[in-house]
């Protein structure tokens, strides 16, 4: 195998391992906030007792995002060097960005949001919960326009093979861009919405703490009920933008190949798209459906893949199948909201088991949706590391394809290990279950911020 | 007076020297781990880095993506060239990373008392053979590495790494000193004293071999105006040493601490003064490794308005957490 092969599965393997961690991060801390909200407007103590719990699997889980991310950072300097070099002037900054307004921010407040209860006031504490999700989200913000500029590069001019900065707003807001961005957050809080939502109901059906759990999934459905229809809208909307920016992904995405002369592109509702034959096999399609689902007109144009050099066409065998699962996923997310929210018109939501075994059945599947749609959009991106611009393959690094074997194999086997003691350390949380006992921080003024006492003491005053 | 690049590069050293003595001190508390007597003390050295060791570790994520932004050609003509040091710098990261949080939530903790402190081992040592590797030089042929993976691998690279394991003991032991009180904080005294030896022999090998394995460096050193004011910077060091050979033996607790920063910052200065105006050893320039002007300008902004609020709330932060930790107190 080649040093550009190795590295582009190195590449795969620990960003596909790494987005499983901010994706749940960005979602529950949006979820922590609400919670918080909670105690602080309501002083119920359940919903301090909620955040305390769902605050440990955030701890954990960000760690693994934490250290997995830092990878990536690396690898574009280890790998693709030559990319890297090319593009700096335009994609760096971003990335600097990123350290500056996101992570700092995250990494800054996740320690008084920690361990913060005994020291700041509860406003502050509020605030610093506030904070960290801010930062998740500003994350997204910033990578998803690095992502973008990749897909559709804007505000740039090429000399000599290098791309020079023009305009830093173009090349930010560029036309990928918005639906990039809105998509993954909101698949983001549709995921975590369903994980937390899916964890509530397995044990509702255990009937542990049940009122713990009860209102603990109110607040999961509530959000996975506004996000599951906005995420098929904005879907919508970012399909029609890969059709307008990146026909030859659309193409291949839609298992589509000859481009629609008289009356609407027909839509492939199964088929295995074969690159070397350039047809799909056991092929079953619906007239015009795929000019009406994409330029929402009748007998739009698409242009097929046949229209493209056969040496700039993407993978149309992988990206039709995982745009598939991912739709599929999708769209049963919005079928199971909507069956919730014809059992909460019954007053029935909760105390139905096929709607919670449901909940529990699709838990981790959002996850699996968005390695799918990731998949789609890089596999799309294909054999483009800047789209139409600049070949994967004259972006990698002037490196003997044994170093990526060394490190390809450490990140498989620490991976591994981190993946599995993550998932062990998880199950453990969950299954010791809240802490309903501990007693309730007691309330700090400003001025009153004390540093460490005797906890015993402490206790004592309570 | 001075211009864009020459600014950058100032703030560069800058974000570096941060990120030196506040991760060097992070991975140095986790090197003391063998030497704690049971879990409790573990906790306590745990406790004292557990609510800003994050925010330490952050300084190199933006390092990392400032330099790519600034300086594009020595981030990425590093990261090729210095494969296997930096990946093996991020495996001990990933393992002390994830260390905190699993220790916490296992009942046998050994597996990662063991993981923390070797991931931080393996991090520093990475960290001392890029550093080694980088003062040695790189080949550079059309703004891409043009060498070999192993060219790094030598006994002056490897003594730099161990040297560093000293200075980042030192910068530990000094922390834990401040954050700590009892057997554990008498032991840090002890052991801060023993790595200030070590550490104060590093730098006599260091200021001796240096010159030979890197001829250029030292002839820069000698060149007007440098001459001028370079000695000022082993003054400097050898000031620190006093203050904190002194500070340790009078058992004042937050001076030993700043003593030993203060020795990573004239060391720091020594060799950036010998390195000037390069941006790679021995043939690249900062001018010539500089990104364009608008991005530097544009990434300038962002530093100018961010960092001060940063910083800001780093202190808040130390501020909050302030005081002595023990073992007992709870995890989140």
């Amino acid at each position: 195998m080649d040093v550009l092969l190795l590295s582009r599965i190195q590449f795969a393997f620990t960003t596909a391992f790494h987005i499983l961690f901010p994706t749940f991060t960005i979602g529950l801390a949006v979820y922590l906030v609400i919670v918080e909200s909670c105690w602080l407007v309501t002083k119920k103590e359940i919903y301090y007792r909620i955040y305390r719990f769902w605050v440990k699997i955030f701890a954990v889980h960000f760690a693994v995002g934490v250290v997995s991310g830092i990878t990536l950072e690396f690898e574009f300097g280890t790998n693709f060097a030559r990319f890297s070099q090319a593009v700096a002037n335009v994609f760096a900054p971003l990335l600097a960005y990123e350290g500056m307004t996101a992570f700092f921010l995250e990494a800054g407040f996740l320690g008084i949001m920690l361990f913060g209860w005994n020291r700041v006031p509860r406003a502050v504490h509020f605030l610093s919960t506030c904070l960290v999700a801010v930062g998740a989200t500003f994350s997204a913000f910033w990578i998803m326009a690095a992502n973008a500029w990749m897909q559709t590069p804007a505000g740039y001019e090429l000399v000599d093979g290098k791309f020079m900065v023009t305009s830093f707003k173009d090349a930010i807001f560029n036309p990928a861009f918005p639906t990039h961005l809105s998509h993954m957050v909101m698949a983001a809080y549709e995921t975590s919405a369903f994980a937390i939502a899916g964890i509530c109901a397995y044990f509702l059906l255990k009937k542990r703490h049940t009122r713990f759990y009860r209102t603990s999934l109110v607040i999961a459905l509530i959000m996975a009920a506004v996000c599951a229809p906005l995420q098929v809208l904005i879907g919508d909307l970012r399909g029609v933008n890969v059709a307008e920016y990146q026909p030859a992904k659309l193409a291949a995405m839609e298992g589509h190949w000859e481009t629609n002369t008289e009356g609407g592109a027909d839509f492939v509702l199964f088929g295995i798209p074969d690159m070397e034959a350039e047809k799909n096999r056991y092929e079953i399609t619906i007239p015009g459906a795929l000019s009406l689902l994409i330029t929402h007109s009748k007998d739009g144009q698409i242009k097929g893949l046949k229209d493209f050099p056969r040496d700039e066409r993407p993978n149309a065998l992988i990206t039709y199948w995982t745009f598939r699962i991912m739709v599929a996923i999708g769209f049963l997310f919005f079928f199971v909201m909507l069956w919730g929210l014809f059992l909460w018109w019954r007053k029935q939501i909760l105390d139905s088991p096929a709607f919670l075994k449901t909940l529990v059945a699709i838990q981790p599947i959002g996850f699996l949706a968005v390695i799918m749609g990731w998949v789609t959009s890089e596999v799309g991106r294909q054999p483009w590391v800047v789209y139409g611009l600049m070949r994967t393959a004259d972006g990698v690094s002037p490196i003997p394809a044994g170093n990526v074997v060394w490190s390809l194999s450490g990140f498989v086997t620490f991976f591994a290990l981190i993946g599995s003691s993550y998932f062990y350390y998880i199950m453990k949380i969950l299954g010791r279950g809240p802490d309903l006992e501990s007693p309730i921080p007691p309330v700090q003024r400003l001025s009153g911020m004390k540093p460490h006492e005797d906890p015993k003491e402490e206790e004592a005053r309570l | 007076m001075m211009d864009l690049v020459q600014l950058w590069n100032i703030l560069v050293g800058l974000v570096i020297i941060l990120y030196v003595v506040l991760d060097g001190f992070s991975l140095g508390v986790a090197l003391l781990f063998p030497t704690a007597k049971d879990e409790e003390e573990r906790d306590t050295l745990m406790n004292t880095i557990a609510p800003i060791w994050d925010a330490n570790q952050t300084w190199i994520v933006f390092g990392g993506g400032a330099l790519f932004a600034v300086f594009p050609m020595i981030y990425t003509v590093l990261f090729s060239a210095l494969y296997i040091p930096l990946l093996t710098f991020l495996f001990g990261l990933i393992f002390r990373g994830v260390a905190f949080e699993f220790r916490a939530s296992s009942q046998k903790k050994t597996a990662w008392n063991r993981a923390f402190f070797a991931g931080s081992l393996v991090a520093i040592l990475g960290q001392g053979f890029t550093l080694g590797g980088y003062i040695a030089g790189i080949q550079v042929k059309n703004g891409i590495f043009a060498g070999g993976t192993f060219d790094w691998f030598n006994p002056f690279t490897i003594m730099v790494g161990l040297a560093l394991v000293s200075g980042y003991l030192l910068l530990g032991s000094t922390f834990v000193i401040i954050k700590t009180e009892g057997d554990v904080q008498q032991r840090a005294y002890r052991q801060a004293f023993i790595s200030a030896l070590t550490v104060a022999g590093f730098m006599i090998l260091v200021s001796v071999w240096t010159p030979y394995h890197v001829p250029d460096l030292a002839a820069r050193w000698f060149t007007e105006p440098r001459i001028y004011f370079v000695w000022n910077f082993p003054l400097m060091g050898m000031f620190a040493f006093g203050l904190l050979f002194w500070s340790l033996h009078k058992r004042r607790e937050k001076i030993p601490f700043f003593a030993s920063a203060l020795l990573f910052i004239s060391a720091y200065l020594g060799l950036q003064s010998a390195i000037y105006p390069m941006a790679i050893p021995p043939d690249v320039t900062i001018y010539q490794a500089a990104s364009q002007r608008e991005t530097q300008i544009f990434t300038l902004w962002g530093a100018g308005i961010v960092l001060p609020v940063v910083l800001a709330y780093t202190i808040y932060s130390y501020w909050v957490f302030r005081g002595k930790v023990a073992g007992e107190e709870g995890y989140h």
